[in-house]
């Protein structure tokens, strides 16, 4: 909370200097009561949202406040006995789980295999999903000939894949990592292929007045100039890759996190449940700030 | 020993004036009764008919017409992103069919890639085939022709438009260009800065005495530059039933060398005369 005040009181400043140069700045707007503000909280004389948002370590303290509320609620409610520890362990309980499962070399094993599906299913999917995007993007004739098909099979829930890829491909790898990479593509093929339909004509021309053409002008000039929007369409890629994880693991695996949710619903282990659903948000979000580092980076790049 | 070094000495020699030797002389431009028509059957919509002249290699030409009258259409005929309708454009005697690398061009808008810096945008000008060493020596002095060699390593995001569309001629030049074609290139500069782009290109074309074809609106900028002005437009004196499109109605030779004197008497002449031939009072 220290932190937090600190960071307000400088936040305070910043928007004071800002109000000075520019008198529209609406600092009045931002004075009212602080929205966050605990018992005793920080002075009236106000601070501004604003300001907190620029401070990276105030922004993650912010955005940590509802998972630590959360976190509280289910503390307290269990301890209460408002549920039984068969609907709702403690924290701690899962915690425990977390610990016996890791001693037993078998937390480890769970994320590894499901990272290690999700990587590969997310990067072959999004390469393919590059590749036919930019065919249908950039050709009208790929247009009307691909573009009805993916259509289609676009349509097709992924549920309904499950049964024919296992037949075909057994319960393998193989026809997990086949699930996610189907997942992966579509986001990244309508991205991709939307995006270099609105390339900026005027560049794309100048760039063929100079010779340029082919795969030479798509490196040159359009894949740059969708890279923004091909960062989106990973993004949903890889959110849609941990969907169709879980899909694929819950159907048939011996191994991973999706296999923890249905092994622990069978035997009633509702803490290594909530385990297996914490450390899918946990390890969502880090993969996906992972790539929103890369996002920020290549936008800074290429914008 | 000696014959190594007499055999090395003329390779040393060639690269050390490569920048001379790359030169492409200027190419004289010929249209040869050239017709665009836009659309088919009842939509169609003539915009150029008839247009027949011929530009002297090293020539400074420019197309004067009212908005929409077919002078960048022309433009872009003569550098292969459009194809006329009938007839041709011919550089140094053989027609042009798709993108000429003979031709290089400058637009409006500068039209540079954000993400490269103004070095890596001019580079994308050079000649197929030139070696990176003198690919990069040629953008050097180009940067310095131009006078951003300071800066070189930023983004066109972070400069003036003036400075764009300096890099954007930059860009034109690298290619060694037979024939510049410029579209309005300081159309949408404010008044001084366009004065010193007509000046830079004036530098420019002592320095590279290439063919110029300048599309402009400006009748004060094409009287500064220019050898010849022609006008586009619709003859004066056809009637109703007369054909659509735009043709050459007026050819004029600028008298006297460059740099002119802006407040000659002369041209202020020419300038009421090509005025009304546009339509416009000049007073």
């Amino acid at each position: 909370m220290t932190q937090l005040r600190n960071s307000a009181f400088t936040g305070t400043n910043v928007a004071d200097g800002r109000a000075a140069a520019v008198p529209a700045t609406p600092a009045d707007a931002a004075q009212p009561g602080p929205p966050l503000t605990g018992a005793g909280g920080p002075p009236a004389n106000g601070w501004s949202p604003a300001g907190i948002l620029a401070n990276g370590w105030a922004r993650l303290l912010l955005g940590l406040i509802i998972p630590a509320a959360v976190l509280a609620a289910w503390q307290l409610s269990t301890a209460a006995g408002v549920f039984s520890v068969v609907q709702l362990p403690p924290p701690a309980m899962v915690l425990d789980a977390a610990v016996d499962l890791l001693q037993r070399g078998q937390l480890g094993q769970h994320i590894g295999i499901s990272t290690q599906r999700v990587l590969i299913g997310f990067a072959a999917g999004a390469a393919l999903g590059l590749v036919f995007g930019s065919l249908v993007g950039l050709s009208k004739f790929a247009d009307a000939l691909l573009a009805p098909t993916i259509g289609a099979l676009r349509a097709v829930p992924s549920l309904a894949w499950v049964p024919l890829l296992i037949l075909w491909m057994k319960i393998g790898e193989d026809s997990k990592i086949t699930l996610i990479l189907i997942g992966a593509f579509f986001p990244v093929f309508t991205t991709v292929s939307l995006a270099l339909r609105h390339v900026d004509r005027n560049l794309v021309e100048a760039a063929r007045a100079f010779g340029l053409k082919g795969v030479k002008l798509l490196t040159t000039v359009q894949l740059p100039a969708v890279v923004p929007a091909v960062f989106s369409g990973l993004r949903l890629a890889l959110a849609q890759a941990w969907l169709f994880l879980v899909a694929a693991e819950l159907i048939a695996s011996s191994m991973g996190l999706g296999f923890l949710l249905t092994d622990s619903q069978n035997n009633g282990r509702t803490d290594r449940l909530l385990l297996a659903i914490v450390l899918l948000a946990v390890i969502g979000k880090i993969t996906d700030a992972l790539l929103g580092l890369a996002e920020k980076w290549a936008v800074k790049r290429w914008a | 020993m000696t014959a190594v070094l007499s055999s090395s000495a003329p390779e040393t020699s060639l690269d050390a004036d490569a920048g001379a030797t790359t030169r492409t002389p200027a190419l004289a431009v010929a249209f040869r009764s050239l017709r665009r028509t836009f659309g088919t059957g009842a939509a169609a919509h003539t915009v150029l008919r008839d247009v027949d002249f011929e530009i002297r290699a090293g020539e400074v030409l420019a197309i004067l017409g009212t908005s929409g009258c077919g002078k960048s259409t022309l433009l872009r005929a003569t550098a292969g992103l459009d194809s006329p309708t009938a007839g041709s454009v011919d550089i140094d005697g053989t027609p042009v069919q798709g993108i000429d690398s003979r031709c290089a061009f400058a637009f409006q808008e500068p039209r540079l890639l954000p993400w490269h810096t103004l070095q890596a945008n001019i580079a994308i000008g050079l000649p197929t085939g030139i070696s990176a060493r003198d690919g990069k020596a040629k953008v050097g002095r180009l940067l310095e022709l131009v006078g951003l060699t300071d800066f070189a390593k930023h983004r066109p995001r972070e400069i003036s438009g003036g400075m764009a569309q300096r890099a954007s001629l930059a860009r034109a030049l690298a290619r060694n260009p037979g024939v510049l074609l410029l579209d309005e290139p300081f159309g949408a500069l404010d008044a001084l800065t366009r004065i010193k782009m007509q000046d830079l290109l004036l530098d420019i074309h002592r320095a590279e005495p290439t063919t110029v074809l300048l599309v402009t609106h400006d009748v004060d900028e094409a009287l500064q530059l220019a050898d010849r002005i022609i006008i586009l437009g619709k003859e004066a004196n056809a009637g109703e039933g007369a054909a659509p499109g735009a043709t050459i109605v007026r050819t004029v030779h600028v008298p006297g060398g460059r740099p002119r004197d802006r407040g000659s008497v002369e041209l202020a002449r020419m300038r009421a005369s090509l005025l009304e031939t546009l339509g416009v009072d000049s007073r």
